[in-house]
């Protein structure tokens, strides 16, 4: 088991779907939703949050800084 | 564990810089501006010189920058960002003032004015964005484009023969007395994004020590102009841009011995 367990929160609104955070990720949580925001765009989402370790990585990449990351040590 | 127990604020690790206004900008979705615009607001609000700093920004995708970072900025005409910046920069000696340019703005329009505010060794941080087109306008051609690129202006690739070869434009600001440091970075990975903090982070600290000219390039992509997805644009850029463009540290006097 993990010894850090981490959370992203997405900004549903101000992601624009580039799906950069989606490579970014190490641990394959976050993936493009097949749901779409008020502007059209596929946002992105936790699609496998128990992996989440919150290395910040999708926040760094992100170029819309819609990434809010959270993290506790076990 | 639940996520809502891991989403506390004394939770957090990684969120918005105070310094970037909460709208959503007009970029692209991937476009490699947001990122820097992100560093740039980092670094400055790290650093404690909000009040202090002076944005002077181009003519390209980043003209709204006023709209997104929470400094004072001056918009300039198209290529004369560093002349603006000269003038505000020597005006006021305690202000730190940095421009934001892109590839068309400063290689191609603006040479000169970054060439001779380089060689007088102005107190200035450059923050070069070079995606090899002009992005705004419909991905014209620019000086910086590779040989072969496809462009709306060069449909069948750039030719040495009608459009001469990629203007290499840090190498030889780098050469400059003036410039005391010079590097070129990129922004598509997490790595790659820490890396750019760092140089920028120590560009503005030698603006705050008054070292002289400090000129990053972030060699970014265009995803839209390239006519590609986000992350195929990134994968175009390693393995095509980094060959003409290799990353890296060209110039930093505090090194000399």
């Amino acid at each position: 088991m993990a010894k850090v367990r981490g959370a992203v929160v997405v900004d549903k609104e101000g992601c624009k779907g580039c799906g950069l955070c989606v490579v970014a990720c190490p641990q394959n949580v976050l993936a493009l939703n097949k749901d779409v925001n008020s502007r059209g765009y596929h946002y992105s989402y936790m699609a496998n949050p128990e992996e989440c370790i919150g290395c910040a990585h999708c926040g760094l990449v992100c170029p819309d800084t819609c990434i809010t990351i959270y993290r506790v040590k076990l | 564990m639940e996520i809502q127990d891991i989403i506390k604020p004394e939770n957090l690790v990684y969120s918005k810089s105070k310094l970037q206004v909460d709208v959503i900008s007009h970029y692209c979705p991937g476009c490699s501006h947001g990122v820097v615009h992100k560093i740039v607001s980092e670094v400055i609000d790290e650093l404690g010189i909000q009040e202090k700093t002076i944005g002077v920004s181009p003519v390209g995708c980043a003209v709204f920058a006023y709209n997104l970072i929470d400094i004072d900025w001056q918009e300039a005409a198209h290529g004369r960002a560093p002349a603006v910046a000269t003038g505000i920069a020597r005006t006021n000696p305690d202000k730190i003032v940095f421009t934001y340019q892109g590839d068309g703005d400063l290689a191609s329009i603006g040479a000169a004015e970054i060439l001779h505010a380089c060689n007088r060794g102005e107190n200035l941080v450059v923050i070069f964005i070079n995606n090899g087109i002009y992005g705004m306008t419909g991905g014209q051609m620019a000086p910086t484009t590779l040989v072969g690129q496809v462009t709306s202006t060069t449909p069948m690739g750039r030719t040495v023969e009608l459009n001469g070869y990629p203007l290499k434009i840090t190498e030889l600001i780098a050469q400059l007395p003036g410039v005391h440091y010079c590097t070129r970075q990129s922004v598509h990975t997490a790595a790659t994004v820490r890396r750019c903090k760092n140089a920028i982070r120590k560009a503005f600290q030698n603006v705050m020590d008054k070292k002289g000219t400090s000129f990053v390039e972030v060699t970014s992509t265009c995803n839209s102009g390239w006519k590609m997805t986000p992350v195929q644009a990134n994968d175009w850029m390693v393995e095509h841009m980094f060959t003409e463009y290799p990353q890296g540290e060209l110039k930093d006097n505090d090194k000399k011995g």
